[in-house]
């Protein structure tokens, strides 16, 4: 099996394994929800089909030594960085396979190998980490960078302010990418947000800033390089508002029933994987025939994919007390 | 006498308070137009429209600190915080804010606000949506503190929060929404009044919020003739029962949903063994959650809680030895 650094490296410059990748992901995203209604998975979970483009394209631009800070809906960047299906769906199953040993469940996905640090499942979290893990590199003088991706509705929250100020002032080698998929939870944006255009806040903090399309993974590639490159010249952090828009609900509970009529299908044409097949077959990359074997191809990968996890060992007792604190003399 | 489930109860004691004080306001995220994630706020907004019933961006310490300021000036607030974690962003206005500043005017102004949030494991939700964290507030003087058990406590004691001149933090056992149980409308009960849910005389189980119903189930399977309190306050305990029982029985557990260290049960272990130490037929001891986090797989977070076999092993042990009995994992050999 291919490690997550292998797997992340095939994404770095090859269009079509970024295709394959962003297939991958919605796929993975389909099948966790059919074994939400299996039973074979349990709590919540919060998908992101819809925000391939997103994911593939940041993590293709990044390093292995780069930090990402991400969320509860994190199977895509988990899978972009490079984790391996078999390891994200382990962890999603509960099963020893797992990234986390499946003590972690789906909103907690990490891979130190790939720089993807725990995802969190506290709304704006990963934002001030992001700005602390830039802070190291700053400090020891590499050129490395941090991401924290969070979602619009983290634009509200103190920890999103705080961050930013703080990375404005010290120049950190830092990206917040704001990934604005329309709903923060069930709300729509406009009725919990005074301004349309999430980015415009860095403007408070005398930080660059833009949007970027995040339904077409060149947009996102060419926005993230451009913030990247500015912060590993030292030329500090840069607010990107991807806008986006989740095709599934928040969370498993949640069908989506709030949106209005019409809008999912509006969002639909402009599917990231649609805008991809496009753009690849208009360059000759690939054909509709070829499209359809990777997707097929894909679908039997899963399958196998499943299969091992679902046979994987359960945790042990014994794994409640691991990993709690670092062994010590005092930590016995 | 109606069967609710615990959220109907929820939202009725809300809707309640609501139509007999007009000084009421709820707000939080998506707890008007969706009605709260968990639908404890069914029916709020369409009977009380939406100056009084609020969404709120995903903003706990912007909202939190707004219902202290809106107490002061004559309101009484009820916020929900959809996750007890999601305190951890607000727990400035409500612990260092809110539970002061009735001592810091000289006793000239109260802050009336009831923090509502779920809690709890069982779920599945991963160790950043499943723990307790009682002990966060249980140490603030000013601050009272209520775990729910069940439909009717939901309602009465919700009632009696709102009602309160002070903040009060209700924490609700998420994996209760769904559970119907008898509620009395009619019924009150009093903040810091614990609830006898079984008389019983070979030992004194003190416990609240969703292992209450382990400890009833544990009772009925074992035939052990244990007193069953719902302890309901944490802060302030009712001392006077727990302790009136203890020395009835000579025997007291205290079970909680909790880690072993820093829990709210130890107060109670503590107080009772100092209190009536010569009237003991045995050590006090507590059943908890080991010192670990919620651990999400459903083999391991099964284990994690008090289970009914593991309350039954531990209280036979207790009754007939008189000493305190080994934790599961002592059993197990996986930690001292």
């Amino acid at each position: 099996m291919k490690t997550a650094k292998v797997r992340r490296l095939e994404i770095a410059t090859d269009p079509i394994a970024q295709y394959v990748r962003m297939v991958e992901i919605r796929q993975f995203e389909e099948q966790i929800n059919a074994l939400f209604a299996a039973g074979l998975v349990r709590g919540s979970t919060h998908l992101c089909q819809g925000q391939e483009a997103l994911d593939v394209g940041l993590a293709s631009v990044l390093r292995a030594t780069d930090a990402v800070l991400a969320t509860y809906r994190g199977h895509g960047v988990a899978l972009a960085l490079g984790l391996t299906p078999e390891s994200v769906l382990g962890e999603i199953m509960g099963k020893t396979n797992g990234c986390c040993g499946g003590v972690g469940g789906s909103m907690h996905m990490c891979d130190m190998s790939v720089g993807l640090l725990p995802t969190s499942a506290i709304v704006g979290a990963g934002i001030p980490i992001a700005a602390g893990a830039a802070l190291a590199f700053q400090t020891q003088g590499n050129d490395n960078v941090a991401v924290a991706v969070f979602g619009d509705g983290a634009t509200n929250i103190g920890a999103f302010h705080e961050g930013l100020n703080l990375a404005a002032i010290w120049k950190l080698p830092v990206i917040f990418i704001c990934d604005n998929n329309v709903y923060g939870e069930y709300s729509r944006i406009q009725t919990t947000t005074p301004i349309e255009d999430l980015h415009m806040r860095a403007e408070s903090y005398n930080m660059p800033h833009f949007s970027v399309d995040g339904m077409d993974i060149l947009a996102v590639q060419k926005g993230v390089t451009e913030a990247v490159d500015r912060a590993r010249k030292g030329g500090g952090p840069t607010l990107i508002e991807a806008k986006t828009y989740r095709f599934a609900g928040h969370s498993r509970s949640d069908p989506g029933l709030y949106r209005p009529e019409g809008e999912v299908e509006e969002w639909q044409k402009r599917d990231p994987l649609k805008v991809t097949e496009e753009a690849l077959i208009s360059r000759n990359i690939l054909t509709r025939e070829s499209i359809e074997k990777i997707k097929s191809d894909m679908q039997e990968t899963l399958q196998a994919v499943i299969a091992t996890c679902v046979a994987a060992p359960e945790p042990t007792l014994a794994s409640i007390f691991e990993n709690i604190w670092t062994p010590t003399k005092a930590a016995k | 006498m109606a069967i609710m489930r615990f959220r109907q109860a929820i939202a009725t004691a809300l809707a309640d308070e609501m139509r007999t004080d007009s000084r009421v306001m709820i707000f939080g995220e998506d707890v008007a137009v969706a009605e709260g994630p968990f639908k404890t706020s069914e029916g709020l907004l369409q009977e009380f429209g939406s100056l009084r019933v609020r969404d709120t961006p995903i903003s706990e310490m912007a909202f939190t600190g707004a219902a202290v300021g809106a107490a002061i000036m004559g309101m009484k607030p009820v916020v929900e915080i959809m996750f007890m974690e999601f305190l951890g962003v607000a727990l400035d206005q409500l612990v260092t804010e809110a539970a002061k500043l009735r001592y810091l005017s000289n006793g000239t102004l109260s802050v009336p606000i009831v923090v509502r949030a779920s809690c709890g494991s069982g779920l599945g939700f991963g160790n950043q949506h499943s723990q307790t964290l009682e002990n966060w507030v249980a140490a603030t003087p000013g601050l009272k503190v209520i775990h729910l058990s069940d439909a009717q406590s939901a309602y009465s004691l919700m009632r009696a929060a709102i009602q309160d001149p002070d903040p009060v933090m209700v924490l609700e056992p998420r994996a209760l929404y769904g559970e119907r149980g008898e509620v009395d409308t009619s019924l009150e009960m009093q903040i810091g009044q614990a609830r006898v849910i079984r008389a019983g005389s070979a030992i004194t189980i003190v416990s609240l919020g969703q292992l209450v119903n382990v400890c009833k189930s544990a009772i009925e399977e074992s035939g052990i003739d244990a007193e069953l309190i719902d302890l309901a306050t944490i802060v302030p305990w009712d001392r006077e029962t727990v302790l009136k029982s203890v020395k009835k029985t000579g025997r007291l557990v205290v079970i909680e949903e909790a880690p072993e260290s820093g829990g709210w049960g130890s107060e109670i272990v503590a107080t009772a063994t100092a209190e009536l130490f010569a009237s003991l037929k045995g050590a006090p001891f507590r059943i908890t959650t080991p010192d670990a986090p919620v651990p999400y797989s459903g083999v391991l977070e099964t284990r994690f809680l008090p289970t009914q076999d593991d309350i039954i092993r531990q209280l036979t042990h207790a009754i007939a030895t008189g000493e305190k009995p080994k934790t599961w994992w002592q059993i197990e050999g996986l930690k001292k």
